[in-house]
């Protein structure tokens, strides 16, 4: 009976994912591939050049582990189904809580959860991003490295190259604010005032998948749960109604502020501030009042 | 004011403006579009219809809509693609005409091509375009119409606040309970289209309509209209045969089909804002169920529709109201006071339903008659949900229909029946139903009566259907010997206490101060002193009087009366009673044969009612004649109808009595004698001197609508009420046409007769007048031409046939001394 | 080049989940249905390969009688046959998914199959990879881009703000994004053509499910009471002292 975490790096979402391992099995250990995560655990720090999923999750289940647990983000849930099937497990993804054999886990991007039960002897999870509270800290590792012994096969597909992307303004995935528009805004020109104001703030813009699938908008800037996934400090859509695939993308932001005709919309269940009324008349009068303010300090 | 879509907001503005300064509006979903029919509905007005109230509140709609500034003009053409659908836009044409609608005409394909290039002519052969056609923007109009009355301090509107309950005290409205509190109120409306059974349920009462699906879809981008600035720049077509339409939307073309299946819904099925993934009344699209739509579009367009690069953007199954007779319902409910509905309201009637309605709620009547849409009309079995579906089901397929005036509905028959219902079918009756009942128009046993008098039928198939040359032979049978008639779906009721003389007198025109068993025929007039009703009252005790009216306005007429009550009881005793007419020469003869009682003329005289033996039975016998003939209409209690039938029967036999229908009744009986009918002569938009009805003098008591009668018989009547004759029958194809009414009446060069209050002339009422062997038509007409003799036509299927005037007024063309009826 | 996409239908959901009375399925009595974004943004890109470079494209799609619909929406985009994999409607976990779908696409053997990186209801993440491994094929997933190259295919996968580039030898297995492509949408004649095609049937065998579904729930709301800075434009300045608080003005 041996744990494992995979951990891509000691960021937020792996350090939740290590608490998670950790509530399940105290003795859990680490497992990682290129350069070790800096956590106080014992670390198998698989030898492999560069991104191949494959090869990755044959890496994990060299070490013949009974369960094993990532981060929910791509990578993380593209490594545990490959070495799900190498170790004959079963894998849910998304998890959020686990008991025993029972786990709570998201569908519908989190707007859904369903209660699971793993049958088999080898189980791999991965937990929801921000489901979970960090309770570990950084710290030095105990590192073991491996040479995983790998199949025909396991390196076909792997990262050839990158291409970093010469995205104009700030990354709608790590803003501190987002600015976002929706069918309310009416058309793409619509979305000018936005972008003023979003370009006073230093935020993103994003969009609805309506926006989107009427083409005012290209898809990098939609949020949702096909979309990007954001979790800013402040997220402000304008008029959107908050549709069950829009809020999946939404739900980690601290604070959101809706600016919508519809006190009843949806989105006000999940809002902390509102605004009421036409985006088009109140979004200037934001970025006016803005500069005035800022005019004077 | 519970609704805030187009007619909730109208309602709501005209009420304001008619001096209501305390309203307050309730929707349960947000502003300005809380997610009813008036959200997605597609917003095209055509303004011809064959109702003519129809046309009129669509007439000051359309008025209304470019006062606000939200009217955009585009056209329309009704394309046929069959000769019968051609003969049907010919009708629509004369019922502009009758209308008084303009700037429309018929059309061929190339002038159709001409203004719709995106058309395949081959596939049509003609169509009738209207250049008043426009679209609206009735989301924008009802929050303008909001505005302003919040704006003048009357009206506060407040969204997202659901109704939990109608309080009734006392029969009458008293408070609406929502989730946000309550609101006291007296006078409580509901305009809440699909939703409104569900809000009058909670007080007790019935707005009877169903939601019911309509499927459009919206395909683009459409390369022709690329670049387009106004939201519509081609005429709407609607291609009625196929029962679809489609029009430009801005960069897309909108089809829309009332084609398919009828998909009906409850009320209770309709899901709350947050769980629509569009709206509340956008259901997800069932494309089985357009397939065929698909096909038809792609025939007529094919330019657009066949375009590959065209795409399928929008497509739903789209809620709105269907009632049985697929008329609006309006008015105060029957069951509660104060309780008004304004639903099953199409976009193109809203702000003149509102206006309707707010003039009813102040003043008691309303400038447009709505008495066809009077909520009142149903009796109880007409509002069941089985009724309004099947009705609903039945009556969708027709939304572009061509509907007879006299076609019969096929589906929810036989729920009333009279006694004698099984010898009537023994008989051959033909039956045609009446708000319920069946009633037989004209029995097959008679057929052999029809050599006998050497009577022709109609050749051609339109001017035959629903009727039978029988009719004018049971005519002549009756006036030759004896005829007994069905007359169960009277509706009857007595008003009884110590203040039934005083309501009587209130809602009567006549005199009814009458002596025990005294019958009156008399008009109900509106306030306006316009036509309210016109019935048979008796006078059955010093504190009792029964009221005989016909069935279609039975409901109504007993709202009105009860409204009037005061100090009196209003008991509905239509189901207790059944109603046998007999007359013609031989009447009396029959009569006497099987009662000792004294049915001379001295002892039994005219417009007299009196109990009579009549074998084992206890008739109560009423000496008058709607047919013109003498006779009685014999009342009994209903389980005894089936002895009474048999008894006039057989003592009739040897005096060769016959079995007659409505057909004669309803038609030939009366044009012959110029009785007038009300819901044809009679309506509120023309008064008793107009009509010739001005007999007597008018009483001291006060009556609802006295002052304006005073007034009215004081100055010289705008129109007059006139039976004409049809010179020449004989249409240009060389067949004769017989009128079937509503058709204009128009100088013989074609132009329309038009009255000083604006009133177009129309028929109201044609048929056969088999005694005097002419076909007669009924029309109001202005006083120049109301002159015996003046030389006019009347227009049918767009041609022009020479009528004269033969009697200005109500003189009888048959028996003008009446020495039939008085003998 | 034969192109193999598996698609699912799945309920158009609106602002609010509703359960059915034994909680193990959505309510869908008022809710229309389509096939996952994802998916929808692979048939498209299947049909635009085939439209280039020549070939054909058949959906799977493993569902209930009335996922015949999302079938023939996909043929009315340019799909040429369609395989529905017929089932109660009930819910199968991705491995018996995987396992039903193997044997349809190893009898097909397509030299590119097309999924969703995962679907819009369950979100399991891992029916593709399952499939891929039986198949013997390698698999990249989460494309926002891919192209046919020498016999093989180049695919983008979106990293943070960057995209990873994958080059692998055909026969292979992706899963894409949407945004890869924006989907068109159908033309009537396009969709009459569709309701004339035949979608072929089979009936898969069912097997217990390892991840098994015991019961679906609604997440409690925040229980939030937003606060209205205001109405219209008038609320600017509260908006604005908000920005200050929070420290983003």
């Amino acid at each position: 009976m041996s744990t494992l975490v995979f951990l891509e790096a000691a960021d937020d979402l792996g350090l939740q994912a290590l608490t998670f391992a950790r509530r399940l099995d105290p003795a859990v250990e680490v497992v990682a591939v290129g350069d070790a995560p800096s956590v106080a655990a014992k670390v198998h720090l698989a030898e492999i050049t560069g991104y191949a999923p494959q090869a990755w999750a044959r890496a994990i289940a060299n070490l013949g582990p009974t369960t094993v647990i990532a981060a929910g983000t791509d990578r993380g849930n593209e490594v545990l189904a490959h070495a799900a099937v190498m170790l004959d497990g079963v894998f849910a993804a998304n998890v959020i809580a686990a008991d025993g054999d029972t786990v709570t886990r998201q569908r519908w991007g989190g707007s859904l959860l369903e209660e699971a039960r793993l049958h088999g002897d080898v189980k791999l999870v991965t937990v929801a991003p921000h489901a979970v509270a960090i309770e570990e800290t950084t710290g030095e590792p105990d590192v073991q490295a491996f040479q995983p012994e790998l199949a025909a096969g396991d390196l076909i597909a792997r990262v050839a190259e990158r291409v970093e992307e010469t995205t104009a303004g700030v990354s709608l995935a790590d803003a501190p604010v987002v600015v976002s528009g929706g069918r309310g805004v009416g058309s793409a020109e619509g979305f000018a005032p936005l972008e003023e104001l979003a370009g006073l703030l230093g935020a993103a813009i994003g969009c609805s998948r309506a926006v989107t699938m009427a083409g005012w908008r290209p898809h990098t800037d939609q949020v949702g749960q096909t979309g990007t996934k954001i979790s800013p400090d402040l997220y402000i859509p304008c008029g959107i109604s908050g549709a069950t695939q829009h809020m999946a993308g939404c739900k980690g932001a601290k604070n959101l502020l809706a600016i919508n005709s519809d006190p009843e919309a949806p989105i006000m269940a999940s809002a902390d501030y509102a605004v009421i009324g036409d985006v088009l008349e109140i979004v200037p009068a934001i970025t006016a009042e803005l500069r005035r303010v800022r005019g004077l300090s | 004011m519970i609704g805030a879509g187009i007619v909730g907001n109208s309602l709501a503005c005209h009420l304001g403006r008619q001096g209501w300064t305390d309203i307050v509006q309730i929707d349960k979903g947000p502003l300005p579009n809380p997610g009813g029919s008036t959200g997605h509905a597609s917003n095209f007005i055509f303004p011809v219809d064959h109702s003519r109230e129809m046309t009129a509140l669509t007439e000051d709609s359309v008025r209304q809509y470019k006062a606000l500034d939200v009217f955009t003009q585009c056209g329309g053409i009704e394309v046929a693609r069959s000769e019968e659908r051609m003969e049907e836009l010919r009708r629509r044409m004369a019922s502009a005409k009758a209308w008084g609608v303009g700037g429309v005409r018929l059309v061929t394909p190339a002038e159709i091509k001409e203004l719709v290039p995106y058309i395949d002519e081959s596939v049509i052969i003609g169509g009738f375009y209207s250049e008043g056609v426009g679209v609206v923007d009735s989301l924008r109009a009802g929050t303008l119409m909001r505005e302003e009355q919040q704006a003048a301090g009357t009206l506060t509107t407040v969204p997202n606040v659901e109704v939990l309950g109608i309080d009734v005290e006392d029969g009458r409205v008293r408070r609406v309970r929502t989730a946000d509190g309550d609101i006291e109120a007296d006078t409580v409306a509901i305009a809440c289209g699909v939703w409104s059974p569900l809000l009058a349920r909670m007080a007790g009462a019935s707005i009877p309509l169903t939601p019911a699906i309509h499927q459009m879809i919206d395909i683009g981008p459409v390369p022709r209209f690329a670049g387009t600035t106004k939201g519509i720049e081609f005429p709407i077509v609607r291609d009625m045969d196929t029962n679809m339409y489609e029009r430009q939307d801005g960069t897309g073309l909108e089809i829309g089909s009332y084609a398919h299946r009828p998909i009906l819904h409850d009320p209770t099925e309709i899901p709350s804002i947050e769980e629509a993934a569009l709206s509340p009344t956008e259901f997800p699209f069932t494309e089985d169920d357009f397939a065929l739509q698909m096909e038809h579009a792609l025939e007529l367009m094919p330019e657009i529709v066949g375009d590959e690069s065209v795409g399928i953007k929008y497509a739903i199954n789209g809620l709105l109201s269907l009632t049985p007779d697929g008329l609006p319902l309006l008015g105060e409910t029957p069951e509660v006071k104060g309780l008004w509905s304004a639903a099953a309201v199409w976009v193109k009637e809203g702000p003149g339903v509102g206006r309707a309605v707010a003039e009813w709620m102040t003043h008691g009547e309303s400038e447009i008659d709505l008495q066809s849409s009077d909520i009142a009309r149903f009796y109880p079995c007409q509002k069941t949900l089985a009724n309004v579906r099947a009705r609903a089901a039945e009556g969708f397929n027709k939304t572009y229909g061509i509907v007879h005036p006299g076609e019969q509905w096929a589906s929810n028959r036989d729920v009333r029946l009279p006694p004698f219902h099984e010898r009537e079918k023994a008989l051959g009756a033909v039956f045609f139903e009446t708000a319920g009942w069946e009633r037989p128009f004209w029995y097959e046993s008679n057929a052999g009566l029809v050599e006998q008098y050497g009577l022709n039928g109609r050749e051609h198939e339109w001017d035959a259907r629903w009727w039978s040359p029988i009719i004018n032979a049971e005519h002549l049978a009756m006036r030759e010997r004896a005829a007994m008639f069905d007359l169960s779906a009277f509706a009857i009721f007595d008003v009884a206490g110590p203040g039934a003389l005083d309501t009587v007198q209130r809602v009567a025109m006549r005199q009814m101060d009458v002596p025990i068993g005294r019958a009156v025929y008399t008009p109900l007039l509106t306030p306006g002193g316009g036509f309210r009703s016109d019935l048979t009252i008796l006078r059955l005790a010093h504190d009792r009087f029964r009221f005989v009216t016909g069935g279609l306005h039975g409901m109504a007429d007993l709202k009105w009366v009860r409204d009037h009550a005061d100090g009196a009881v209003v008991t509905d005793l239509t189901g207790a009673w059944t109603t046998l007419g007999l007359w013609g020469p031989r009447a009396r003869d029959i009569l006497a044969s099987l009662t000792s009682d004294d049915v001379s003329h001295e002892g039994f005289p005219f417009a007299r009612c009196k109990s009579i033996e009549v074998g084992p039975l206890q008739v109560l016998a009423l000496r008058i004649s709607y047919v013109g003939d003498l006779g009685w209409e014999l009342h009994v209690p209903i389980e005894q109808g089936a002895r009474l039938w048999d008894m006039i029967h057989e003592a009739g036999e040897p005096h060769g009595i016959i079995p007659a229908g409505i057909g004669v009744y309803g038609t030939t009986g009366r044009i012959e004698k110029g009785y007038r009918a009300f819901g044809f002569e009679l309506d509120a938009e023309y008064d008793v001197v107009e009509a010739d009805m001005a007999w007597g003098k008018v009483k001291d008591q006060d009556f609802v609508g006295k002052e304006a009668h005073v007034r009215q018989r004081e100055s010289a009547p705008a129109a007059l009420m006139c039976t004409l004759t049809v010179d020449d029958h004989t249409s240009a194809a060389g067949i004769p046409r017989f009128m079937l009414g509503r058709e204009p009446i128009v100088t013989r060069d074609g132009e329309p007769l038009i009255d000083a209050k604006g009133r177009r002339s129309f028929v109201t009422t044609a048929g056969s007048a088999p005694s005097v062997g002419k076909y007669l038509l009924m029309a109001y007409l202005p006083p120049e031409q109301a002159v015996e003799g003046t030389e006019l036509a009347v227009e049918y299927m767009t041609e022009r046939f020479p009528v004269t005037v033969a009697v200005a007024g109500s003189t009888p063309i048959f028996d003008p001394e009446n020495t039939r009826i008085r003998s | 080049m034969n192109i193999l996409v598996c698609v699912k239908r799945v309920p158009l959901t609106g602002g609010k989940m509703v359960l059915t009375a034994d909680e193990r399925a959505i309510e869908t009595r008022h809710l229309g249905f389509t096939i996952s974004p994802h998916e929808e943004c692979g048939v498209e890109e299947a049909v635009r390969i085939v439209e280039a470079g020549g070939g054909s494209v058949t959906v799977v799609t493993l569902g209930p009688p009335e996922a015949e619909e999302q079938l023939r929406d996909t043929l009315a985009i340019g799909a040429d046959r369609a395989i529905l994999l017929e089932t109660d409607g009930g819910d199968w976990d991705p491995e018996a998914t995987a396992a039903a779908l193997v044997e349809v696409i190893a009898a097909e053997n397509p030299d590119l199959v097309i999924f969703g990186n995962e679907s819009a209801d369950a979100g399991g993440f891992q029916v593709g990879i399952r499939v891929a491994h039986a198949l013997g094929r390698p698999i990249v997933t989460g494309l926002k881009a891919l192209a046919v190259e020498d016999g093989g295919l180049r695919c983008e996968q979106e990293v943070g703000s960057a995209r990873d580039v994958y080059r692998v030898p055909l026969p292979a297995v992706v899963t894409v994004k949407e945004g890869i492509n924006l989907p068109r949408y159908p033309s009537v004649p396009a969709k009459l053509r569709a309701r004339r095609k035949e979608v072929e049937r089979r009936t898969p065998a069912a097997r217990d499910p390892r991840l098994e579904m015991v019961r679906l729930i609604v997440p409690e709301g925040k229980g939030k009471q937003a606060e209205v800075l205001g109405e219209g434009p008038g609320a600017a300045p509260a908006v604005v002292g908000l920005l200050q608080k929070l420290g983003v003005a």
